[in-house]
């Protein structure tokens, strides 16, 4: 009896056999949970298939889980910097989950991540990326440089490819050795740098306003002016994205942080003041 | 990836269409014109199913001059929109209908107030004072929103559209060959010369 007890009351982590004996007892050896990042899959033979059986809310309007999509990020690079805007919605199929979510991570002083995809999947892994670079910081004695933890992120994000991570995230920031640096990295593993980059379902309409008046001798003024107003078009036109417009300027002396601000009076002022939006009436006289 | 433009500005309509003609993989057509000139100030551009694209446009041509020849005297924009979503409308609930997306620009030949309709394969009609069809709403509806306003002229205009035109051809993965651009005025529609070989570079 004591033998057919013991057999099923293993810790849940060692009842499927997608570990190796060597990898739980690394799990058993220590009380304390460790820093290693072998997560516990489910018991089915294609986990990414089940997952995305379950999750997709796409294909499957009535899916358990209903991850938190949709987004409107940018970040682009310009004489002064990087700007880095965002706006604060997150939703759950056609759910409004929030309208205040901070979408930049602020890794240490002077890095700073976004988020887009899903919400949980971001929060946790920059939030990882964020201890890696103080790991670093401490290992090294110097400070991390942009590329380094951009392909820590990329890396990890590898790893795991098709197993149903999802996430588009940006990484900005400003070192001695690189200047101003910005890089793209997706859950596809892509890891790209560039000028320029917008991610999430809002993305086109951010691009349109972005690229129509972009250029790399912006002013200050002019690049966070032009960085709010592209997630202002975006949360106009893009139901998945709205809320507050999360500013960010980085500089050589680390990041500064321009306001989280509502977008309906900005919308109604732009509409007003500038005379744009003029596809939006406030009469109701307009006859079809 | 077909594209349908339009803006409408204090005396004119713009109308522009992309040229390339394609069928799965493969262009066809490098200078297709995807406009119908319905009467002396009102022209409908078109996107949709092969086939029911150019038969239904063709379909609300013919009506649209029978009229104008039965009459001595052309609908305006507004009924000639209405007269097109009554069309889709009925042709939606018949056995196989009509997959056309359509915008249809004037200027109304007694007010000489511009007009722009924008009408879906669904048969929604929408006045509106810039409108898109496709992928190229995604790209340039955020465009028009800040850059345009009602009393711009054709010179602005058109610049307004290469500010579009531009966009996509950054951003979009496809190809669309350039646009035809078409104004319409009270003195009718005119042909616009259009740059498409101005080569655009992403930032």
């Amino acid at each position: 009896m004591d033998t057919l007890v013991a057999r099923y009351s293993r810790p849940t982590y060692a009842q499927n056999e997608l570990f190796t004996e060597q990898e739980q007892e690394e799990f058993a050896a220590g009380s304390t949970p460790n820093l290693s990042l072998k997560f516990a899959m489910p018991p089915v033979a294609q986990p990414s298939a089940w997952l995305r059986a379950a999750t997709d809310d796409r294909s499957n309007p009535h899916c358990p889980i209903k991850i938190a999509h949709g987004t409107t990020t940018l970040a682009f690079r310009f004489q002064g910097g990087i700007v880095v805007a965002t706006d604060s919605r997150a939703t759950a199929g056609n759910w409004i989950a929030s309208q205040t979510v901070k979408k930049v991570i602020e890794i240490n002083s002077d890095l700073l991540g976004t988020m887009a995809g899903g919400a949980a999947d971001c929060q946790y892994w920059l939030a990882w990326l964020g201890m890696q670079c103080r790991l670093h910081e401490l290992r090294h004695k110097r400070r991390i440089s942009v590329a380094a933890a951009s392909k820590i992120l990329a890396n990890l994000v590898y790893q795991y490819k098709g197993k149903g991570l999802s996430m588009g995230t940006m990484c900005a920031g400003v070192t001695k050795e690189e200047g101003p640096a910005l890089y793209y990295i997706d859950s596809d593993g892509t890891r790209l740098a560039g000028n320029l980059f917008c991610v999430g379902s809002g993305q086109t309409f951010a691009y349109g306003v972005l690229d129509a008046e972009y250029r790399y001798d912006l002013t200050v003024e002019e690049a966070l002016e032009l960085g709010s107003r592209s997630i202002l078009a975006a949360t106009h036109r893009d139901a998945y994205s709205g809320g507050f417009i999360n500013l960010y300027h980085v500089k050589e002396s680390g990041w500064e942080k321009h306001g989280f601000t509502d977008t309906n009076p900005v919308f109604w002022k732009t509409k007003l003041e500038k005379g744009e939006f003029s596809n939006v009436t406030s009469d109701f006289s307009e006859e079809v | 990836m077909e594209v349908l433009l339009g803006i409408t500005g204090k005396d004119f309509t713009l109308i522009a269409a992309s040229k390339a003609a394609m069928r799965g993989a493969t262009i066809l057509k490098v200078s297709d014109d995807k406009t119908r000139q319905l009467n002396k100030h009102t022209l409908m551009a078109y996107s949709g199913e092969a086939g029911d694209t150019v038969q239904f446009a063709d379909y609300i041509q013919a009506n649209a001059q029978l009229y104008s020849m039965r009459n001595e005297s052309n609908l305006s924009p507004s009924a000639l929109a209405h007269f097109v979503r009554g069309e889709l409308a009925t042709s939606l609930r018949s056995r196989n209908p009509y997959n056309v997306n359509l915008l249809l620009g004037g200027v109304d030949p007694i007010t000489h107030k511009s007009s722009l309709y924008w009408l879906d394969y669904l048969a929604s009609l929408a006045p509106v004072p810039y409108a898109a069809h496709g992928y190229a709403q995604y790209y340039c509806l955020s465009i028009l929103d800040k850059h345009h306003h009602p009393d711009i002229t054709l010179g602005q205009g058109i610049k307004l559209l290469t500010l579009c035109t531009d966009e996509l051809k950054r951003r979009l993965p496809i190809d669309f060959k350039g646009m035809t651009v078409k104004a319409v005025t009270k003195d009718g529609v005119v042909d616009i010369q259009f740059d498409d070989d101005k080569v655009v570079k992403a930032a």
